[in-house]
């Protein structure tokens, strides 16, 4: 069964380890980035990173990428809880119907969200309408969150539904029998059975959350930019592949570290994550 | 069974997608690689039937993209539309080909002011194609004060009305405008006062944008942005209570020109495409249709009066003497980088 | 009764939120201005341009072809992957996962920047193939996250269990771990369409020859402004996607009929 995994492990060492490695030639390196012969060795490019200025914009990083997650977290999965209730037919038409949107570029709906957040913008046309005064809805952080969620949301959902959907529907009928009520069979049976769903869900939110720009960018007004700016602008302005590659590097492991981390939350839980035997 | 079907069909689009992308090399044919949204379709078809020849055409995000493909040479390019500093950097990197004028004789038709410039003192390797300033939309119902100057942008009864550009260079040029200095100084003492301004700015700033102002403006949502002249023409005829105004300090000129790649492998092809787009009709078409700063006079004449009479998208002579083109950074672009840095995440 | 109710305005609100932005790309389809920021009047004109920009359609070919095949192969390697890897002992696991999970953490440019490299020092033309190999590197870690909880909540010893009574591993793979985990790799799948479909950097410096994708042709237009087309091209794209929607939906409710479900 193990070899099933083996065409990907070449696909790995081809497309992610090799060029792995030409990112951290280029981190630990210095000189014109298109001129791959005139490298020197250098640390410098870390040196510079760990500067108050760059901590401060990863610490604003992890700080939205976290609350961000908590909140896809506390909004989808009471989603996936509803749809994986459905029927079959029904639960499919709504799991398609939650992934369609998204299938629409996504810096149009961002700048849609312009339309709708801005001063004279919909939300706002409506709350005067009702006799209100217009709130301030863009250009801060509470804007880059709603991007955040908006854009992630679905990536929390989709798992965990995926794993709601098929627990075992016995294991459930078990607890009531044995005269579980509704609050204990969510918290003792089925949270814990779906944990698989959620930490994926969280793996896929709260990463690329980490390395997002475009929401910071367009919703934050360019006045909350995170690390994900930062290495944009290393790559594709200014030119400097050596630094953005060093700050790639300092994310990947920062990141790995935390899943390290996680995952030995999930072990703890594996023994209830499965079937009974 | 229904399933494999399809993925059947789906290989043999796929083979016949590599298969159809590499062939068609029997016809002659150049790749243009050019801004997004930034030529009238119909003029590159006429081209074509003209000259029975085929246009590749696709399209880029930014100069500093344009330089990567470039530079990664896994393509050659036939035609591409760098700005001014971009054109002076792969000049100095010998990235350009030289053009053979006399394949190009349109190009007389261009404004002899717009030759000779710093980029390209000679004219050897560029045509231009489009230009511009860069200037203050201001909206009428919100500001009461006369706009001449750079300084409005740091008046605090504008505070969250003022929208700046999310450009380095642009709007650390507007700082040392303002104080005074060269948009092109490499001398890192006026650099830092500039940062200085930026970050005294910041309080006051809504927002830094990119193409976005446009709308912001248009909705009426900001008092005052920093903004191409181009933009602005089609933001006053969307919103007639904005206005664009070139401050007394002066400004940046821009140029977007044709330039030919040095691997180029069809060069003579290439300049009959220059020549033409150096037509009057064909640049007032793509003047009209972009609504940019066309560099041909004949084509100006061309143009709808409300654009010909336009000094938004013309303006005096006077008022461009008082511009300066960008120069290549080089070396300088790790300092606008820190400073940049420390502008937008600084507190 | 007041549960239900909860439920359904809560269900509401979320979808709600998720398509807003959505109405606000339709209706600006037909604005008479390129502008966001004012509604001029009502017009078809952006649709009529659109069928005469050959270039568009063929960018939504190209979109469209590139994330079926990559949504297939990707799915395809990743759910083989990741039968394969939550077979695998302890440490060799933890290693393939975390680098599997590299294209996942890292920024787009990175990925971006790095693949082109390899592409380069393996002299590949850039074109097609290299858009579609780079879309396929970014989707698999997806298929594999979407796929693994899905083995973990299986029952380890059903496959174990299926050859002891004679299967092939093959038949057992095919009959029963893939139905169990079927959820999953839907959601894989699902998900890596997605992905490819939005994606600029990486196919940007990973592509050539006039291969081009929607995203690509989007992102273009940032200096100068998206024009109306784009929005007349995402209605009727959003359109058809829920036309599909609907004839699945009657489709199964045949098929459930006759197949005499009610569950």
């Amino acid at each position: 069964m193990k070899k099933a995994a083996y065409p990907y492990i070449l696909w790995i060492g081809i497309f992610i380890v090799i060029p792995l490695f030409l990112i951290m030639y280029f981190a630990f390196t210095v000189g014109n980035s298109q001129d791959f012969n005139m490298f020197e060795i250098s640390l410098s490019n870390f040196k510079r990173f760990f500067t108050p200025i760059y901590l401060k914009v990863l610490g604003r990083s992890v700080n939205l990428a976290l609350i961000s997650t908590l909140i896809c977290l506390g909004l989808g999965y009471p989603m996936a809880y509803i749809i994986s209730k459905e029927k079959s037919k029904r639960r499919n038409i709504m799991i398609l119907m939650f992934v369609i949107p998204m299938w629409m570029n996504f810096l149009l709906r961002t700048y849609a969200w312009l339309t709708l957040l801005g001063r004279n913008g919909f939300i706002n046309f409506i709350i005067t309408k009702i006799g209100l005064k217009p709130l301030d809805l863009i250009f801060n952080d509470k804007a880059v969150l709603l991007g955040m969620v908006y854009n992630f949301l679905p990536f929390m959902v989709l798992p965990i539904y995926s794993v709601l959907v098929k627990i075992d529907k016995n294991l459930i009928e078990a607890a009531e029998d044995l005269g579980a009520n509704r609050y204990e069979i969510f918290t003792k049976v089925i949270f814990p059975l779906s944990i698989p769903g959620v930490i994926t869900g969280i793996t896929m939110v709260f990463i690329p959350a980490m390395s997002t720009f475009i929401i910071s960018s367009l919703l934050g007004g360019n006045k909350y930019n995170l690390i994900g700016n930062l290495i944009e602008q290393q790559f594709r302005w200014t030119g400097d592949w050596h630094f953005g590659s060093s700050m790639s590097i300092i994310l990947m492991v920062f990141i790995l570290i935390t899943m390290a981390l996680t995952s030995k939350f999930d072990k703890e839980k594996e023994g209830g994550g499965g079937g009974l035997w | 069974m229904r399933r494999i079907r399809i993925i059947v069909l789906l290989v043999l689009a796929a083979l016949m997608a590599t298969v159809l992308s590499a062939c068609g090399e029997s016809k002659p044919s150049i790749n243009v690689f050019n801004w997004g949204d930034y030529i009238d379709e119909d003029v590159v078809k006429d081209f074509e039937k003209e000259y029975g020849i085929k246009v590749n055409y696709s399209m880029y995000a930014t100069n500093e993209d344009l330089y990567v493909k470039l530079k990664q040479g896994g393509e050659s390019f036939d035609v591409i539309f760098p700005s001014d500093y971009m054109i002076e950097r792969m000049i100095r990197e010998n990235m350009l080909a030289k053009l053979d004028k006399d394949n190009i004789p349109n190009m007389e038709n261009i404004d002899q002011n717009f030759f000779g410039l710093a980029y390209d003192p000679h004219d050897q390797y560029s045509v231009p194609y489009m230009w511009g300033t860069v200037g203050i939309v201001y909206n009428k119902t919100m500001v009461d004060d006369p706009v001449d100057s750079w300084d409005i942008l740091w008046d605090e009864k504008y505070k969250d009305q003022i929208i700046m550009l999310n450009s380095q260079r642009d709007t650390i040029a507007v700082a040392l405008l303002k104080l005074g200095y060269s948009m092109n100084t490499r001398d890192i003492g006026e650099l830092e006062e500039a940062k200085a301004e930026l970050i005294k700015q910041r309080h006051l700033v809504w927002a830094y944008q990119g193409d976005e102002v446009k709308d912001t403006m248009v909705g009426g949502e900001a008092a005052l942005a920093v903004v191409w002249s181009g933009d602005a023409v089609a933001m006053i005829r969307d919103n007639p209570d904005l206005d664009y105004v070139i401050p007394k300090e002066g400004t940046n000129l821009w140029f977007d020109d044709m330039v030919i790649p040095a691997n180029s492998k069809n060069k003579e092809d290439a300049e009959k495409f220059i020549n033409f787009m150096c037509r009057p009709e064909i640049a007032a078409r793509n003047a009209d249709y972009i609504g940019y700063s066309t560099p041909i006079p004949e084509a100006i004449e061309l143009l709808p009066d409300d654009m010909k009479e336009s000094r938004v998208a013309y303006p005096s002579d006077q008022e461009i003497d008082n511009t300066e083109i960008f120069r290549d950074p080089m070396d300088i672009v790790v300092e606008y980088d820190r400073i940049w840095t420390e502008v937008l995440s600084g507190e | 009764m007041v549960e239900k109710m909860g439920k359904r305005i809560y269900t509401f609100l979320i979808f709600l939120f998720l398509y807003a932005p959505i109405i606000v790309l339709i209706v600006f389809s037909f604005n008479d201005s390129k502008s966001r920021g004012v509604w001029a009047g009502f017009t078809l004109k952006w649709y009529v341009a659109l069928f005469k920009d050959a270039g568009i359609l063929r960018a939504l070919y190209y979109t469209l072809l590139i994330a079926a095949l990559s949504a297939i192969i990707s799915t395809v390697i990743g759910t083989l992957a990741a039968i394969g890897i939550s077979n695998m002992p302890g440490l060799s696991k933890k290693i393939v996962l975390n680098l599997n999970y590299l294209p996942v953490l890292n920024p787009d440019i990175v990925t971006a920047v790095s693949l082109m490299a390899l592409f380069r020092f393996l002299r590949l033309e850039f074109g097609f193939i290299t858009m579609l190999l780079s879309h396929i590197t970014f989707s698999i870690p997806y298929v594999i996250l979407s796929v693994l909880p899905k083995l973990k909540q299986m029952n380890k010893h059903l496959a174990e269990a299926a050859m002891d009574l004679g299967a092939t591993p093959f038949y057992a793979l095919r009959k029963v771990v893939i139905p169990e985990i079927r959820p999953g790799i839907i959601t894989g799948g699902l998900i890596a369409f997605t992905l490819s479909v939005d994606d600029f950097v990486i196919s940007f410096f990973n592509t050539g020859k006039g291969v081009s994708n929607l995203s690509i042709e989007i992102f273009s237009m940032t200096r100068r402004g998206i024009n109306p087309v784009i929005n007349a091209l995402s209605t009727l794209m959003f359109i058809s996607l829920m036309v599909l929607l609907l004839i699945i939906n009657k489709r199964t409710e045949k098929n459930e009929i006759e197949r005499g479900e009610t569950r």
